[in-house]
C-alpha cells in the first residue's frame, strides 16, 4: 500500500514546524480533497460480487416466506443467503461473553426484532442486480404489535448503565437536602432517539483465502473487530487482516463490528468470491446502533445563598428487547456541581428497536442538556446569574467520590469564554433583549465536561541506518486527525523531524492501538507511540554513551537529549552525534523499540480525571414565528496538553455544532403504529447546515496535568457536545421566556 | 434495480411521442425522478432524456412578463438579473428551495412536477396503503406522523403536502404553464387531491411542459417570498408566503395584492380571501393581521401539524407588512 508514502510526500509548506503543539494541517488532507484516499467501499478485488441486504419492513414478528426463486431467477443474481443456507458460525451471535460484546443479527433464525433487521442477503454480479434481487424476495410476515415509546413497555431498573456503572448511586441524604432547601426546582426533559449518520455508511469488502480472511472496512477498533470476527468464524485472529486507513465518520457506530459487516464476510464465504456490502442510508437506522431516547427528571434544592443542597437526577431510557445498552444519562450529575446530597438513578424499558449503542458522548450528551437546563432553572429560581450560580456551586473535589481533580481549569474556561462572549452585560430576566430587526435575543451558557479515559495500546518504533524512523500502531483515523497528531507524537518521541518519520496506522497487522473512542485514542495510542520512541532513544543512548569513540561517551542515559536526528550531551550541546553515525559505529542496520499506553492504576485510584469547558450561546428568535437561529457560540476548553491546536479546534467546533444539532435539529421520528422511523434519510433527519452555525469560536485554555499520563493529554473528541446543547436551550429561554423541556426545540414549541 | 430503457430525445415532438408510450417518463434534472425510483415509488420502463434539447432553457424577460424555458435550471433563474428585479418573489422562492447542488441540477419544468415528501407515499415497501400511489388502497398518513402534512386542501383520501416553493410564487402572479400549444394557469395545473390524489397535475399523456410564463405586473415587481422553517437551509417550509403588492398613487392604499401559501396545503395555495379583504384598504398592521387570518379559513389539522394553522397567517401578515415598509 502506498498510503504512508503519499502522506510523506506533501509539499513542505504544509509541514511547517514539526512535532507536539504545532498546528500542522492534516497529513491526509491532500489525499482526501483529491479523492485519492481510498475508503473501504472503494476497494474492488478481482472477481468481487456485490451483496445487498433485504431488511425487515415489520418491527416485530417473524418472516413467514421469501420468494427466493424469484430473486435467483433475476439475471446476475448469484446466491441468496437466508437462515437456511447461511454458513455455520463457530459462536452463537446471541451469546454475550462480556459487556462489550453485543448481540448480532446474522440470519440465525426467522425472528424479526426491529425494523431494518436483515432477513436475507442477495449476492450478485452487479449492485443493480443484487438490489433488484432483494426487492424480488417479496417477504411475507407474521407481525406482532410494535413497542416503540418510553411508555409502551414495563419499566425496570437495569443491572448496569453505560459500560456497567451502577444504575442507582447515592451520596448523602437527598430528601433531607431538599427539605432543608430555601428554593427548589423540579423539571422533566425529553430527548429523542438519534442516529449517528456518519457520511460514510458501514461498508465491507471481504475476501477469503482458505481460512485466511482479508477485509476492508471502517473500524474504530481494529483489534476488537479482529477478535470478534475470529470468535464468530472460529479462526485465529492473526489470520484476519483488516485495513481501515480512513473512516468517513464513526461517532461510536463503528466501534464494534456490526451485524451487516459480518454478513458481508458470511456472504463471501458462501459464494467463495470476494464480496462488497454497503449499507443504504436507511439501513443504518437499526443494526448499527443509535442514541436511545431519554426522559429525565431533575430535582434540586438550594440554600439562601444559592448553594445546592441536593441534586436528584433520574433518567428513563430504553434498550432493545434482546440486548443491554442503557444510556447513562443521569451520571452527568456525578462530576460537575458540588452538593452534599446527590442521587442518580436510571430506569429502562425494552423496545422493538435495534440495540442502542455508544453515540458521541453517550450519557454525557443526553445528561448534560437536562442538567444544564435544570441548573439554569435553579439559578433563575434563586435570582442569580447563571455563571455566578455555577461558580457558587463549583466543585473543588469530584462531588460523587470526593476525589481531588488531577487538574481542573474550569474557572479559567468560564472567565475566558465569558469575556470573549461579552456575558457581563446580560440582563437577568428573559425576553428583554431585541436586536435591530426586532428578533428576541437570548444568551445562555452551559458547562462542558468529559472524563479523561485511557485504554490499552501498543506501538513499535524502528530507527533505520539512515537515521530515519518508522512508527507503527494500528490507530484509527475517523476524521479527527489521527494520521497527523500521532505522527507529531512519533516525531517527538523519536527526536526526529516529522518528515523523517514514516508513520503507519489503520491496519490490523500493526500493534494494537486500542479503540478510537471514549475521547481516549490520542492519550492511549499517543503514550504507546511516545514510549516506543523513548525505548529506541534509550538504546541509542546506551550505544553512544558506552562507546569511547563517541563524543557522548560517559554522558549516561540521563545526560543526553534527542533532537532533530541527533543526540546531544545535556550539559554541553556542542558535543553531539547523529543517529546514523551511532548506528553505523555499532554495526547495526536498525534499532527497534516497543511502547505501551495504559492508565496508571495508582493515579486512577487517587484522582478524578476530567476535561472541562464552558460554552456560551447567543440565539435569535423571531417573536411571531418561533424560528430559532444560533448566531454565536463561544466555548473555552481545558483538556490537558494540546498536540495540534488546529485539529483540536476542529474537534471542538464539530462537538459544538453537534450540540446545536442536539438542541435544535436531530430527532428520529417514529410512526407509533408500525414502529418505523419516518425520516431515515439525510433530507429529513436534520443536522445543522453551514448557515445554521455562522459563528463558532473555540478557545484553548492552557492546562498542565501531571497525573493523567506522561504527555498530559486528556481528550477532546466528545466534550464539545456537552455544555453546548444546554447553552443553546438556555439561550432560547433567555430570548423567549419559554423553557424548553423537549428536544429538539421546534417552531411550535415557541408559538405563543 | 429494475432494468429500464434510456432514450435521448432529439426534438420536443419526439420526446412527447416517446413519453406517451406506456411506462415512459421524461427525465430532465432527475432530482425527483431518480430519488423516487430509488424509493420504489416510480418504476419507469423507459426514461426519455430531454436535457439535450436546445432552446428550452431560455429566460426571456420584457415589459409584458417573463417566459422561462422548461429546461432552465432553478439556480440560473434564481440568479437572473431581470427575474430578480421584476419578479423578486420568484427569485427568492428559488434560492430558498432545496440546496445549491439540487438547484444547479433541477429544471423549472421538473420543479413543477415535484412530488410530495409525505414519508408514507415515499415508502411503498413498508406502507402499501397510499391513495396517491395506489388509488383506493387507503391513506397511511392519517393517524401517523403528520407534522409535515397539509392543513388546507386535504381530503379523506389524502393529506400529503405540496412541498415546493417556486410554484407558490408562480400561482400568486397568475403564471401560466405552456404545454406545447396548450396553456394552463399554474393554479389549474395543480389539482386538489379530492377522491383522486393519484392525479396531481393537469397534464395529459403526450404533453410536455415547454415553458412557464409569468405576466409582468406591478405586484410582481414589488414582491417577496418569506419561508419559515426550523433549519436555515435545505428544509421544506413549515409555512411560506409569496406576496406581491401594488399601491395606489397615495402609496398607502392597496390597489392590487397577491398572496399564496406554501408548506401548508396540498397544492400551491392562492389566498384570494386575504387579497379581497385588503384590496382598496389602507395598509395598517391591524388590518393586515386580521385579514391574514383568512388565509387558513377551513383549515383542518391532523394533530402535529396544527401549528401550521397558527403560523401561516403570521407569515402572510409579515410578508405583506414588509413590502409595505419598502413603499
Amino acid at each position: 500500500m502506498t498510503l504512508e508514502l503519499s502522506l510523506n510526500q506533501q509539499p513542505a509548506h504544509a509541514r511547517q514546524g514539526s512535532s507536539i503543539g504545532q498546528p500542522l494541517t492534516r497529513r491526509d488532507g491532500f489525499l482526501k480533497v483529491t479523492g485519492a484516499a481510498r475508503y473501504a467501499a472503494d476497494n474492488h478485488p478481482p472477481g468481487m460480487l456485490h451483496a445487498v441486504l433485504a431488511v425487515s419492513s415489520i418491527t416485530r414478528g417473524r418472516v413467514a416466506s421469501l420468494d427466493i426463486e424469484a430473486a435467483k431467477a433475476h439475471a446476475g443474481v448469484v446466491e441468496v443467503m437466508t437462515p437456511r443456507n447461511r454458513p455455520a458460525l463457530a459462536a452463537d451471535p446471541d451469546a454475550k461473553d462480556h459487556p462489550f460484546m453485543f448481540r448480532l443479527d446474522l440470519l440465525q433464525n426467522d425472528q424479526v426484532r426491529y425494523p431494518n433487521q436483515t432477513i436475507a442477503v442477495v449476492i450478485a454480479e452487479t449492485l443493480e442486480a443484487a438490489t433488484e434481487g432483494a426487492a424480488l424476495l417479496s417477504p411475507r410476515y407474521e407481525a406482532l404489535p410494535a413497542r416503540v415509546g418510553l411508555d409502551d413497555a414495563e419499566s425496570f431498573v437495569p443491572r448496569g448503565v453505560g459500560v456497567g456503572g451502577p444504575a442507582v448511586q447515592h451520596k448523602g441524604d437527598i430528601e433531607a437536602g431538599l427539605k432543608s432547601a430555601r428554593t427548589r426546582i423540579e423539571a422533566t426533559y425529553e430527548t429523542p432517539a438519534q442516529y449517528h449518520n456518519a457520511m460514510e455508511p458501514h461498508a465491507i469488502v471481504a475476501a477469503w483465502d482458505g481460512d485466511r480472511l482479508s477485509i476492508d472496512t471502517p473500524s474504530q477498533g481494529l483489534a476488537m473487530a479482529q477478535g470478534r470476527i475470529a470468535g464468530l468464524f472460529g479462526i485465529a485472529p492473526q489470520n484476519i487482516h483488516i485495513r481501515s486507513p480512513f473512516l468517513g465518520g464513526g461517532f461510536g457506530s463503528k466501534g464494534m463490528i456490526s451485524g451487516p459487516q459480518v454478513l458481508g464476510i458470511l456472504a463471501a464465504r458462501l459464494v467463495g468470491r470476494p464480496v462488497k456490502l454497503v449499507l443504504r442510508r436507511e439501513q443504518m437506522y437499526g443494526p448499527v446502533g443509535h442514541r436511545a431516547p431519554t426522559r429525565q427528571t431533575l430535582r434540586m434544592g438550594m440554600d439562601g445563598e444559592g448553594r445546592l443542597t441536593a441534586i436528584h437526577h433520574h433518567a428513563k431510557t430504553a434498550s432493545s428487547t434482546f440486548d443491554d445498552f442503557f444510556e447513562p444519562a443521569a451520571d452527568a450529575s456525578h462530576t460537575l456541581y458540588a452538593s452534599p446530597a446527590i442521587t442518580t438513578s436510571h430506569e429502562a424499558v425494552r423496545l422493538d428497536t435495534g440495540t442502542p449503542l455508544f453515540m458521541r458522548a453517550p450519557g454525557e450528551a443526553t445528561g448534560s442538556i437536562a442538567l444544564e437546563s435544570a441548573i439554569d432553572e435553579a439559578a433563575h429560581a434563586c435570582g442569580m446569574d447563571p455563571l455566578e450560580f455555577r461558580l457558587r456551586n463549583h466543585a473543588e473535589v469530584e462531588p460523587m467520590t470526593g476525589k481531588p481533580f488531577s487538574s481542573k481549569a474550569l474557572r479559567e474556561c468560564y472567565s475566558q469564554a465569558a469575556k470573549a462572549f461579552g456575558w457581563a452585560s446580560r440582563p437577568l430576566q428573559p425576553r428583554l433583549m431585541r436586536d435591530a430587526d426586532g428578533f428576541l435575543t437570548g444568551w445562555g451558557m452551559g458547562t462542558a465536561t468529559f472524563p479523561a479515559i485511557m485504554f490499552q495500546a501498543e506501538a513499535r518504533a524502528v530507527l533505520k541506518a539512515d537515521g530515519s524512523g518508522l512508527m507503527e500502531t494500528g490507530a484509527q483515523d475517523m476524521g479527527q486527525g489521527a494520521w497527523t497528531a500521532f505522527a507529531q507524537i512519533a516525531a517527538d518521541g523519536l527526536g526526529l523531524d516529522i518528515e523523517q518519520v514514516d508513520f503507519r496506522a489503520g491496519s490490523s497487522d500493526l500493534p494494537n492501538a486500542g479503540i478510537a473512542g471514549g475521547s481516549g485514542h490520542t492519550a492511549t495510542a499517543g503514550m504507546a507511540i511516545h514510549n516506543a520512541g523513548a525505548a529506541v532513544i534509550a538504546r541509542l543512548a546506551d550505544l553512544a554513551t558506552g562507546n569511547e569513540a563517541s563524543p557522548l561517551f560517559g554522558a549516561g542515559n540521563e545526560g543526553v537529549l534527542a533532537r532533530g536526528g541527533r543526540l546531544y550531551r545535556r550539559d554541553d550541546e556542542s558535543r553531539s552525534e547523529s543517529y546514523a553515525e551511532i548506528l553505523a559505529r555499532a554495526g547495526l542496520t536498525e534499532i527497534e523499540g516497543h511502547g505501551k499506553g495504559a492508565p496508571d492504576p495508582a493515579s486512577q485510584e487517587t484522582y478524578a480525571k476530567h476535561a472541562h469547558g464552558a460554552v456560551f450561546a447567543e440565539v435569535k428568535v423571531d417573536p411571531d414565528f418561533g424560528q430559532i437561529r444560533v448566531t454565536r457560540l463561544v466555548g473555552a476548553f481545558a483538556a490537558g496538553r494540546v498536540i495540534n491546536p488546529r485539529l483540536v479546534r476542529s474537534q471542538y467546533y464539530g462537538g459544538m455544532i453537534w450540540g446545536v444539532s442536539f438542541a435544535l435539529h436531530e430527532e428520529a421520528i417514529t410512526d407509533r403504529r408500525s414502529g418505523r422511523i419516518q425520516n431515515a434519510n439525510l433530507a429529513e433527519y436534520h443536522v445543522p447546515v453551514n448557515a445554521d452555525v455562522p459563528s463558532v469560536e473555540a478557545l484553548l485554555v492552557h492546562e498542565d496535568d501531571p497525573y493523567v499520563n506522561a504527555l498530559g493529554i486528556k481528550g477532546v473528541g466528545e466534550i464539545g457536545i456537552t455544555g453546548t446543547a444546554g447553552a443553546v436551550a438556555n439561550a432560547v429561554w433567555h430570548a423567549t421566556g419559554v423553557r424548553p423541556r423537549r428536544f429538539p426545540i421546534r417552531i411550535e414549541d415557541l408559538l405563543v | 434495480m429494475r432494468d429500464f430503457s434510456y432514450l435521448r430525445a432529439t426534438s420536443v415532438d419526439a420526446a412527447r411521442e416517446a413519453a406517451a408510450l406506456p411506462g415512459a417518463m421524461l427525465l430532465a434534472g432527475g432530482t425527483t425522478l431518480i430519488d423516487l425510483a430509488k424509493c420504489g415509488v416510480t418504476e419507469p420502463d423507459t426514461l426519455v432524456d430531454i436535457t439535450h434539447l436546445t432552446g428550452l432553457d431560455r429566460i426571456e424577460v420584457n415589459e409584458r412578463g417573463a417566459t422561462i424555458g422548461a429546461l432552465a435550471r432553478m439556480g440560473h433563474v434564481a440568479d437572473h438579473a431581470d427575474i430578480k428585479s421584476r419578479f423578486p418573489a420568484v427569485s427568492e422562492a428559488l434560492w430558498q428551495a432545496a440546496s445549491a447542488q439540487i438547484r444547479n441540477m433541477a429544471t423549472m419544468g421538473g420543479n413543477l412536477m415535484q412530488r410530495t415528501r409525505c414519508p408514507y407515499f415515499r415508502d411503498p415497501s413498508n406502507f402499501p396503503a397510499c391513495n396517491k400511489r395506489q388509488p383506493g388502497s387507503g391513506c397511511s398518513a392519517i393517524g401517523g406522523v403528520t407534522r409535515g402534512h397539509a392543513v388546507l386542501g386535504t381530503s379523506e383520501a389524502c393529506i400529503a403536502m405540496y412541498p415546493g416553493d417556486l410554484a407558490v410564487a408562480l400561482v400568486a402572479f397568475d403564471a401560466v404553464v405552456h404545454l406545447g400549444e396548450r396553456r394552463v394557469s399554474v393554479d389549474d395545473f395543480f389539482l386538489l387531491p379530492g377522491t383522486t390524489p393519484d392525479r396531481e397535475h393537469a397534464i395529459e399523456l403526450g404533453e410536455m411542459i415547454t415553458a412557464i410564463e409569468i405576466p409582468g405586473t406591478a405586484a410582481a415587481r414589488r414582491s417577496t417570498y418569506l419561508k419559515i422553517r426550523d433549519r436555515q437551509s435545505y428544509e421544506f417550509a413549515a409555512a411560506s408566503a409569496a406576496v406581491g403588492i401594488e399601491f395606489e398613487a397615495d402609496g398607502r392604499t392597496i390597489r392590487d395584492l397577491r398572496v399564496a401559501l406554501g408548506g401548508v396545503a396540498t397544492k400551491p395555495w392562492r389566498a384570494r380571501a386575504v387579497e379581497d379583504a385588503l384590496k382598496g384598504k389602507v395598509l395598517e398592521p391591524e388590518t393586515v393581521r386580521a385579514a391574514s387570518l383568512l388565509a387558513v379559513e377551513g383549515a383542518v389539522d391532523h394533530g402535529a401539524n396544527h401549528y401550521k394553522i397558527e403560523l401561516a397567517p403570521r407569515v402572510v401578515a409579515r410578508a405583506i407588512l414588509k413590502l409595505g415598509e419598502t413603499a
